[in-house]
């Protein structure tokens, strides 16, 4: 790969996704984008990039999506799931007593494993929340996953990390090699397609965000944007988790970590300066021409 | 020193199965059917038993009805590790006293899962 093209990639990636690529990682370009490069039928890495400066939406699409990295599992981490259960969940049968209702986000929610991780968490609840109404929204920026997501279909292979065996037996139908999510829990879930470099204020405001293992992939003043409109997305009392390599801490207040609960933040109520920039349509999204 | 007895009539999986566990900080021993595991049970309980279900002489589920009422044998977590994928397979694991079940092929991703599941392997950080 030509350095101007590595150039080029690493810019595009950056305006379209918020993928932030230090400058040797050309490997991973390769490795992510030679097999695209082929499902298209072009010679390889240049050519795509032509395909790309000639303006070709899909293929730009193509290539943002090919870069995500998607992993994830069930009940990853696991100590969030034991926070939703045994603190968010329970603060809020207090605190929306009145209501009834909890709204609930998963902000990258890939194949779909967290957010049903969530759904089967809120099922295990049981008789607690009966007559509740409970929302929850996944999305993500990649078309692909948001589609297995809502399929609710995984391999083998996948219903077997982080998922205990008596859940598989309880929610799930087994198809040959195939594992599906029972038609309840996917009725639970719904999916978007979202970038969260975008304005996402029309998702509504929420009582919980999981907001897990995205962040990582983008610079410093994309985490504070990003931070700053999720806290305006969000109850004053409300809930935010965070993955186990992220955090608030040196970037933003307004976020507060929840005393002795890792991963697990709230409102701090400050109106800090990095959600005045938050405000309008963020900067990088209008760099992106979208 | 946490221990887990290992029974499956390869030695392929045995194997395999030694090496991913021994990484997991068990000590290993090792049976080639449900009777030896038996007998090895009552000589001395695992903290943990890795089982195969279909096997020569005792296969794994009537091994696992026969520790469950051993003195001391519903200490173990018995972990299935089998061939045998189907859900029906693994309802009557569950109701005889199984803890968690691979299903095979497996490798050290899911063993490791299976491990923390029943409280035997620690989180990573
Ligand atoms: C590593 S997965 C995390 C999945 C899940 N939250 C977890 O922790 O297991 C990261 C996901 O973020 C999505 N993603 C990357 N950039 C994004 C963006 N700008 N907006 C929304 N989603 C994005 C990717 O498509 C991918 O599915």
């Amino acid at each position: 790969m030509t350095p101007p093209d590595y150039e080029y990639l690493r810019k595009l990636l950056k305006d379209h996704s918020g993928l932030d690529l230090s400058a040797d990682k050309q490997y991973l370009i390769e490795s992510r984008l030679l097999p695209l490069s082929r499902k298209c039928g072009v010679s390889g890495i240049g050519e795509l990039v032509q395909k790309m400066k000639g303006g070709s939406a899909s293929i730009i699409a193509q290539v943002v999506e090919a870069m995500t990295t998607n992993e994830t599992f069930f009940f990853r981490d696991k100590v969030p799931f034991e926070h939703f259960r045994d603190t968010i969940v329970p603060e809020l049968l207090k605190a929306r007593a009145g209501r009834k209702s909890i709204r609930i986000w998963c902000a990258a929610g890939s194949t779909g494993q967290e957010p049903y991780s969530l759904a089967m968490s809120l099922k295990e609840m049981g008789a607690a929340l009966a007559g509740w109404r409970i929302e929850i929204i996944a999305t993500d920026l990649s078309q692909e996953v948001l589609e297995k997501s809502k399929s609710g279909v995984y391999s083998q292979f996948e219903v077997q990390r982080g998922l205990p065996i008596q859940l598989l037996v309880k929610y799930f139908k087994q198809n040959g090699e195939l594992w599906q999510i029972s038609p309840e829990l996917r009725g639970m879930v719904q999916h978007r397609q979202l970038n969260l470099l975008h304005d996402f204020s029309q998702l509504g405001t929420f009582d919980v965000i999981f907001c897990r293992n995205v962040l990582i992939y983008f610079d410093q003043d994309t985490k504070i944007n990003i931070f700053g409109r999720l806290a305006k997305a969000m109850e004053g009392d409300g809930f935010l988790v965070l993955g186990a390599a992220e955090t608030v801490v040196g970037l933003t207040d307004v976020f507060k970590p929840f005393p002795d609960k890792r991963g697990l933040y709230r409102p701090s109520g400050a109106r800090a300066a990095s959600l005045q920039g938050a405000a309008a349509m963020p900067k990088i999204a209008v760099m992106a021409g979208r | 020193m946490k221990t887990c007895l290992v029974v499956d009539d390869s030695s392929i999986v045995r194997k395999i199965a030694r090496r991913i566990l021994e990484e997991l900080d068990f000590q290993i021993t090792e049976a080639e059917d449900g009777e030896q595991a038996l007998e090895a049970c009552k000589s001395a309980m695992p903290t943990a038993v890795l089982l195969d279900w279909n096997m020569p002489v005792m296969d794994g589920y009537e091994f696992l009805g026969h520790l469950r009422r051993l003195p001391g044998g519903d200490a173990p977590k018995v972990v299935f590790c089998t061939t045998e994928n189907g859900m029906d397979h693994i309802s009557r694991a569950l109701h005889a006293g199984a803890n968690e079940y691979i299903m095979k092929p497996f490798d050290k991703d899911i063993v490791a899962a299976k491990f923390q599941e029943v409280g035997l392997v620690a989180l990573p950080e």
